[in-house]
């Protein structure tokens, strides 16, 4: 008669000290963050939900389960999206557990995947001339019929990933070594994250930013030596390439001496807010990035924060707001971009039910785990649909790219625009109005 | 049947995906919102009641117990797996059926949330009244089973009294109805004596709940005291003077600690005391009421009343209020929450006792409760990595529980009794309604399949707060 049933704590286990955060002892496991979260709302499994995974690691540290690839699936199957920091009545920072955890077991995937990412990581995104090169071979893949010739050839799952790339935007954000200037009485002097992708695929929405900062009376300038903000890198387990990214990042910014680093990428911004917690071991660095983290402003944050100045004219149209989960979860920023929106004349703005639930983009997530991240897209279209916008707003190019896709695959067929698109507009349609 | 076979069986039946049993999968099971942990075996998330039917007979043919997990947001141990086996969420199983407003029903599987029914209704006026502050999570299944409570119980009465029938899956895997969708079916009144059995009797598949027609007016004041004894005479006085608020509760200085420190909404924190009270009707009664509750807080002592001016602000009453047992990790990594009840006038004399023992046993204790009813929620805030400090801990409880039995009250309100005071419950009852309430519970599940090891007493020992599955019986996997 075999005894088979198993050995719960085998505590011969070794503790590991590095996932035995102060974090894990603020959840007490209420579980209030269940139904804000993705994954836990599609699939209903425990494992899948905020509570499960802060419950895993802490087994984890406990030395009472392995760090196996069961335990790494459930780890990166979160979007880290963090809205169920928002509904945590303990304020437990689930994102610094789910990224030390991430760290301890090195990026996702299978190994070639882990090695393409490793390279992207440490060798293309701090290096914003490289990936600029990357960009325009693909650009030119796009546009000279190559693409349309691979994707009759590609197998099915591989049509499936070209058909996300986006469209690389012809024209390519390059910053002007000189500070543009302030239009009318200078209000504040800000330097301004290019950031990696923003430039490459939204050049536009840079532009307009820029444009919109000088319209409110600030001087922006781009400092020369800055690069990616490294938020790719440390939701993805790779944490040595990020932190010199940050070095670099606080060095440039710093010298630049401005009363706001300027940031139009949410996903950036809530990375960058937090530099002084990613180099808190840090000597030299961990005073000055909690002075830099002081300094970063989200775009729409700051614009609200100082007053729109000028002219706004009319800009007819019906649009949703989408939160993107860095601004609302990362970065509590929910009013603000609102505020915004409804300042501009002859704009509606209608709210979808769950505006501040995740789109499935999650940086490479929808690369990562494209099932997942379909299933929350297809959700979220139908939510907008249900609006009868014509268009919708999300000030994150992650978030932007793949409200296009979404758009494009399964309706309904709007515009999307970044906040500063839309208030560049209005500023525009004042101007040509006065003309005439 | 041997375990291998049992979740080959499970996984031809519900498919792989919803049959867990890797340590990475189960280890997250062992725990709901309480304190208590245990390792279930296997955990299946059938997909609907045929299916539920399917695991209960299975269940039987392999002999383990099986126990009922909604959202695991109970406070009580209800849904830890005291004797290891299979553990059954029932978190797939979330439909809205039916919603029928002309009879004023809604007709809802057990793993919709709570707050969802109240969503898919209040566009048309109507509201489901039972709201325990953990309504974002939880689940109407566990409500059921805990006859659960919340903050407007004063005024609505707890789940039984919504609940017209429940459709379930008993121990030979039949399905079947009790009560349906008109009140009063002649008869004993089964889905009576189901609501609040805490998971021994059998699965709940479908709960037909009634609907309530949202108030025309609704306002909310908190009440500030800079002396603990000032606001329970306050509470006291209220409902002495024939008052029946919708909602009347108390929060403590250390639970607004708590809840400033986790998430903050502006409660007073150098107040000893608050009080939340609301009323709701038509407008020209609430205008009075509300009057009348200002008056008497300002004579009983307040240091201030803040009326909510609008609908967010007093979202944001309720926000700190609902999140307030969340809030506890912001000041102790455990806390074990108490459900005592005691008559309302007993309140200030109880608040004291509170006080003592807090002292006496060196562990801060954060109040949050429903003071409109007596039910209170000391929470006793402590470190499980401190030896000794559990067994303190567990003293403290039962002394506030001691203490309540003593004024006149009894030991839970709401959370149910599950694992957690199941040793107290001997306080309580006598042998013979102990009886009794066995020979209820043999009817439904003779071998005692469902959730074992719950409700009826048996000592609690600490060591059973985090320890292995009972040995189970030899054989049983063989």
């Amino acid at each position: 008669m075999e005894h088979t049933h198993p050995t719960i704590d085998s505590a011969n286990q070794s503790k590991v000290a590095t996932l035995d955060l102060p974090e894990l002892y603020q959840c007490v496991h209420c579980g209030l963050c269940l139904d804000q979260c993705p994954t836990y709302r599609v699939l209903k499994l425990e494992p899948e939900s905020p509570r499960g995974r802060i419950h895993l690691v802490k087994a984890a540290a406990d030395g009472r389960i392995d760090l196996n690839e069961r335990f790494k699936e459930h780890l990166y199957l979160c979007l880290l999206c963090r809205a169920c920091e928002s509904a945590c009545p303990s304020g437990v920072q689930y994102g610094r557990i789910a990224e030390t955890a991430r760290e301890h077991l090195g990026p996702p995937g299978s190994d070639l995947t882990r090695a393409v990412l490793n390279f992207v990581f440490s060798q293309l995104l701090p290096y914003p001339r490289r990936l600029r090169f990357v960009f325009t071979l693909l650009r030119i893949y796009q546009s000279s019929g190559l693409q349309r010739i691979t994707r009759s050839l590609l197998p099915k799952k591989l049509r499936e990933m070209d058909a996300m790339l986006p469209v690389v935007s012809r024209s390519l954000f390059r910053p002007d070594s000189n500070a543009y200037l302030a239009i009318g009485p200078r209000r504040a002097k800000v330097a301004m994250l290019n950031g990696c992708v923003m430039p490459l695929l939204f050049g536009e929405v840079n532009e307009a930013t820029v444009r919109v900062l000088q319209r409110n009376g600030c001087d922006v300038i781009f400092p020369k030596s800055q690069t990616c903000c490294g938020a790719l890198n440390i939701h993805n387990g790779e944490s040595t390439a990020a932190k010199q990214m940050a070095r670099q990042n606080i060095d440039a910014f710093l010298a630049a001496n401005v009363d706001a680093i300027i940031v139009n990428a949410a996903g950036c911004g809530a990375v960058m807010k937090e530099y002084g917690y990613l180099l808190r071991d840090d000597p030299t660095y961990a005073q000055k990035a909690d002075r830099f983290g002081s300094l970063v402003k989200d775009a729409g944050e700051f614009l609200a924060g100082l007053g729109l100045v000028g002219e706004l004219g009319a800009v007819k149209m019906t649009v949703t707001y989408q939160d993107p989960c860095h601004l609302a979860h990362g970065q509590r920023i929910r009013s603000q971009p609102r505020k915004l929106l409804q300042s501009i004349p002859g704009l509606t703005l209608v709210e979808m039910e769950g505006s501040d639930r995740c789109c499935g983009s999650a940086g490479i997530y929808n690369i990562t785990h494209p099932e997942m991240s379909r299933h929350l897209l297809k959700e979220k279209m139908q939510t907008i649909a249900l609006t009868d916008a014509e268009a919708v707003v999300a000030p994150n190019p992650g978030c932007m790219l793949q409200l296009c896709y979404g758009a494009q695959q399964y309706g309904p067929k709007l515009s999307v625009y970044h906040l500063m698109d839309l208030l560049e507009r209005s500023y525009s349609a004042a101007e040509a109005a006065s003309h005439k | 049947m041997t375990r291998g076979e049992l979740v080959i069986a499970l996984r031809a039946t519900i498919g792989d995906r919803y049959v867990l049993v890797e340590k990475e999968d189960v280890i997250v099971y062992e725990q709901d919102g309480s304190i208590f942990q245990v390792m279930p075996e296997i955990v299946v998330l059938p997909a609907n009641a045929e299916e539920v039917a399917a695991v209960v007979k299975l269940a039987q043919q392999a002999n383990v117990p099986i126990v009922p997990r909604g959202s695991g947001t109970g406070l009580a141990g209800g849904a830890v797996p005291a004797e290891g086996g299979i553990i059954l969420s029932l978190a797939r199983l979330n439909r809205i059926l039916k919603i029928d407003l002309q009879n004023r029903i809604a007709v809802v599987e057990p793993g919709v949330i709570n707050i969802d029914v109240t969503k898919a209704v209040a566009k048309d006026g109507f509201f489901y009244a039972p709201d325990p502050s953990s309504q974002a999570a939880c689940s109407v299944g566990g409500n059921v089973a805990n006859n659960s409570g919340g903050p407007h119980t004063l005024a609505y009465g707890v789940t039984t009294n919504h609940v017209l029938g429940v459709e379930v899956v008993l121990d030979d895997g039949q399905i079947l109805w009790l009560g349906g969708e008109v009140p009063d079916t002649p008869g004993y009144d089964l889905c009576g004596v189901f609501v609040g059995s805490e998971g021994t009797m059998g699965i709940v598949t479908k709960a037909v709940v009634r609907l309530m027609r949202t108030r025309e007016s609704v306002r909310t004041l908190l009440a500030i005291f800079d002396q603990m004894d000032r606001a329970t005479q306050t509470v006291v006085d209220i409902t002495g003077a024939g008052i029946i608020p919708a909602a009347l509760e108390m929060i403590d200085r250390t639970t607004i600690e708590a809840i400033e420190t986790g998430a903050p909404v502006g409660f007073p924190r150098d107040a000893e005391a608050v009080l939340i009270v609301e009323v709701e009707g038509l407008i020209e009664h609430t205008e009075r009421s509300m009057k009348l509750v200002r008056d008497i807080c300002t004579r009983s002592g307040a240091r201030e009343v803040r009326v909510a001016k609008d609908e967010t602000e007093r979202q944001l009453l309720w926000k700190g209020r609902k999140g307030a047992f969340g809030a506890m990790g912001a000041l102790a990594p455990n806390y074990y929450v108490q459900d005592g009840v005691v008559p309302r006038s007993k309140l200030p004399e109880i608040m004291r006792r509170i006080a003592e023992i807090s002292k006496q046993f060196n562990l801060r204790i954060a109040n949050v409760f429903h003071a409109g009813d007596g039910n209170l929620h000391p929470n006793i805030l402590f470190d499980m990595r401190v030896p000794g400090e559990l067994d303190r801990v567990v003293e403290a409880g039962a002394a506030t529980l001691r203490a309540c039995i003593e004024l006149g009250g009894s030991i839970t309100g709401e959370h149910g009794v599950g694992l957690e005071k199941k040793a107290y419950i001997g306080l309580l009852f006598n042998e013979a309604d102990l009886e009794a309430m066995t020979r209820v519970r043999r009817a439904f599940d003779p071998d005692g399949r469902f959730n074992p090891a719950k409700l009826f007493p048996t000592p609690l020992s600490c060591g059973e707060i985090r320890r292995q599955p009972a040995s189970i019986p030899a054989g049983l996997w063989i």
